[in-house]
């Protein structure tokens, strides 16, 4: 049916007719598929008695969502999607608009009034929600994300077992502050060079390996990381995990702790509140996670960032170019590393608590995930990502009006997963190398000379 | 003209237990195009590579520059200014001809990036013509070329030459054996080149060298090699060996 052409310029009626036409066919096809899967339920009574439960208002949701998709998609959303289509074969505008040109820095600027923004609509203790669950959360995964790209992004090594290095320096702070008092200032560093330390101990093993082989040895020196600190109880209290671990201060000068004489909220004669350090816990990881983004930038102007990048590319061209291969991984994954140990300690200091529970390999591959799905490679693609993939799942735990729907056992975090794969199937095959996919080049000429498409399309000779 | 830039004495290399050179003596002076052709499966490859250090020889030394090289891991090797445009070409197709140039010049740094990328660029115009293009999107011919102009980047003491006419057409492989020559004239650029197209090959070269079973079984200079009834028999003339 839908291999009927039609122009879109074609009477309007026509598509209308045809669209309902669609939309009722596809309603009793629904009704058909549906009937019996959805309509009749059978459930057991008190009196272990098959009974049959009858649900025509379910049955008629499924129907209406059918037929009601089919008629937009035919009478609206095709139509569009053609229009769209045609408006691109016609040469693309030479300017791109503003907000594309300047995105990061405009992200840049909307992510430092984010939190006094969120105090206003929400009010101080309204705004934690969105502070600490969206923005924090979110943030997290973004320095991740940014500091695994460094290794799977440029210098090409498929790393499954990253949040070893963020369960590293989870647990450097929680334990160095329980044991030698030692302040969140000192220990981050401290943590993010341990970190790098461990990046190191894994780098060796696997420097001779390459694709699925190297994937298999990381995934298994994360998992050895996580059951280490499951089993080494005396330090670690295993599956107990640490608790009461310090609050950071603003750099000594103030402190978040109620009982403190130098308390944040006392000082400046606030009320007491949580919001203040969730607060500052944001822009202590918005300044992380932009350093990150900083370093990385650099870093792939410099000559280490050109061979890992070439590394990804041909490691023999790059060893007979006289690179050294064995350094230049070692350095991809122990900064890589670091970042993750940073973010570690960061994740310790905001939890209070940590514990191996935190560490599963899922975490790996979700923060994997935001990597592949924002284009490996790509800062901006990547912190899209970030922002699609824990904020939707986020933002799932919010919707509460599903339960009106679906009925009261209904509980929307359950299919965060199921939507997780789904989003991610339905990216990859819009998208295949992410959002984006294209590489930024690094070094050019003199000036940045535009090329035309028609000039680099093909080649001659 | 009479020093040796490199020598190859009594090299054997193996795959696993398989002998592809069986005892290869090979030497080039400073200023000279040394070519070494072969059917395939000769061992020219390997011998290349094994002056790379990639696989390293079992048996047997290579010197280069009066130093022994055998047993250097391969980016030390590369540091000798010893540069390769490997077979296959292998550029970076990701990055840009720019960004690929840069590469070539890792071991200086970029110290004379500039002055050597212009020379680049007046060797191969067609390689400026195309700087902000990625690697992957050139023609085999502008691969070849940058291939080249990525391993003359590093300023070598002595270019290694993989094929460099492997599947391109003849005006193309003229344009580069061209080129290779006027380095030679101009740079007194010591260059060593394997090649399938024996004709081209020899009539470039000042000395060559002919290849079988891992073996070299001849040697003589280029027009010696061009007049040799065997050689031509085997490699010029086609299909009767």
């Amino acid at each position: 049916m839908s291999n009927i052409s039609h122009s879109p310029e074609s009477a309007g009626g026509n598509l209308t007719a045809r669209a309902l036409r669609e939309g009722i066919f596809a309603g009793i096809v629904a009704l058909g598929l549906f009937v019996l899967f959805v309509g009749l339920e059978t459930t057991q009574n008190i009196r272990n008695e098959l009974v049959l439960n009858q649900r025509w208002g379910l049955l008629a949701i499924f129907v209406a969502v059918a037929a009601v998709g089919r008629f937009l998609t035919v009478a609206y959303i095709r139509p569009w999607m053609d229009a769209r289509k045609a408006a691109a074969k016609a040469p693309a505008e030479a300017d791109e608009s503003f907000f594309k040109r300047n995105f990061s820095k405009i992200a840049i600027v909307a992510l430092l009034i984010y939190p006094p923004l969120m105090v206003m609509l929400f009010g101080v203790q309204g705004s934690l929600k969105w502070v600490d669950n969206f923005g924090i959360q979110i943030l997290i995964y973004v320095m991740l994300a940014w500091g695994l790209n460094i290794v799977v992004g440029l210098a090409g090594l498929l790393d499954l077992g990253y949040v070893a290095f963020y369960a590293v320096g989870a647990y450097s702070y929680a334990l160095l502050s329980q044991y030698f008092g030692l302040s969140f200032w000192i220990l981050l560093p401290l943590a993010g060079i341990l970190a790098a330390f461990w990046g190191m101990i894994l780098g060796f093993p696997v420097l001779r390996l390459k694709g699925d082989y190297l994937a298999i040895v990381t995934l298994a020196f994360g998992e050895i990381i996580r059951l280490v600190l499951i089993n080494w109880t005396e330090v670690t209290r295993g599956t107990f995990g640490v608790s009461g671990i310090p609050k950071a201060s603003v750099f000594g000068i103030w402190s978040f702790d109620v009982s403190a004489p130098n308390n944040f909220a006392k000082a400046f004669s606030l009320p007491m509140s949580s919001a203040y350090y969730k607060i500052f816990l944001f822009y202590l990881i918005l300044a992380l996670a932009l350093l990150t983004a900083y370093v990385t930038i650099r870093l792939r102007r410099m000559p280490i960032g050109r061979a890992w990048e070439a590394l990804r590319e041909d490691e023999i061209a790059c060893r007979s170019l006289g690179i050294n291969t064995v350094t230049t991984k070692l350095t991809a994954f122990s900064i890589g590393a670091m970042f993750g140990g940073f973010a570690g300690s960061f994740f310790a200091v905001r939890q209070g608590f940590v514990s191996p529970e935190s560490f599963v390999f899922l975490e790996s591959a979700i923060i994997l995930a935001i990597v592949v799905l924002g284009g490996m490679g790509s800062l901006v693609g990547i912190a899209v990502a970030a922002v699609v993939m824990v904020g939707g799942t986020e933002l799932l735990r919010e919707m509460t009006f599903l339960k009106a729907i679906f009925g009261p056992d209904f509980t929307p975090e359950l299919y965060r997963m199921l939507i997780f794969g789904l989003a991610m199937v339905i990216v990859m095959v819009w998208k295949p190398r992410g959002f984006v996919g294209s590489r930024e080049p690094t070094a050019f000429l003199k000036e940045r000379k535009a090329v035309s498409g028609s000039f680099t399309k093909e080649g001659h000779g | 003209m009479s020093d040796t830039l490199l020598s190859v004495q009594g090299v054997e290399t193996y795959y696993g237990n398989i002998r592809a050179l069986a005892g290869v003596d090979v030497t080039v002076q400073k200023g000279e195009i040394v070519s070494l052709i072969g059917a395939n499966g000769a061992g020219k490859s390997t011998l290349m590579m094994t002056i790379c250090g990639s696989p390293q020889a079992r048996n047997g030394t290579i010197t280069f520059d009066g130093e022994d090289i055998t047993r250097l891991p391969t980016h030390l090797i590369a540091r000798r200014r010893i540069a390769q445009s490997p077979e296959g070409r292998r550029i970076f197709p990701r990055m840009t001809v720019y960004e690929n140039l840069q590469m070539g010049a890792s071991l200086d740094n970029l110290k004379y990036f500039d002055e050597d990328v212009e020379k680049i660029f007046t060797l191969f115009p067609r390689l400026k013509e195309r700087q902000s293009q990625r690697g992957g999107t050139l023609s085999g011919g502008e691969q070849q070329m940058l291939s080249i102009g990525r391993a003359l980047m590093a300023r070598p003491k002595l270019l290694l030459l993989d094929e460099p006419s492997l599947g391109l057409a003849p005006l193309i492989v003229k344009g580069i054996f061209d080129a290779i020559k006027v380095l030679n004239k101009e740079e007194g650029l010591t260059v060593f080149l394997v090649e399938q197209n024996a004709f081209a090959a020899l009539k470039l070269s000042d000395r060559a060298y002919v290849m079988v079973n891992g073996k070299v079984t001849m040697s003589g200079s280029g027009k010696e090699l061009l007049a040799n009834p065997e050689v031509r028999a085997a490699y010029l003339e086609g299909g009767r060996h």
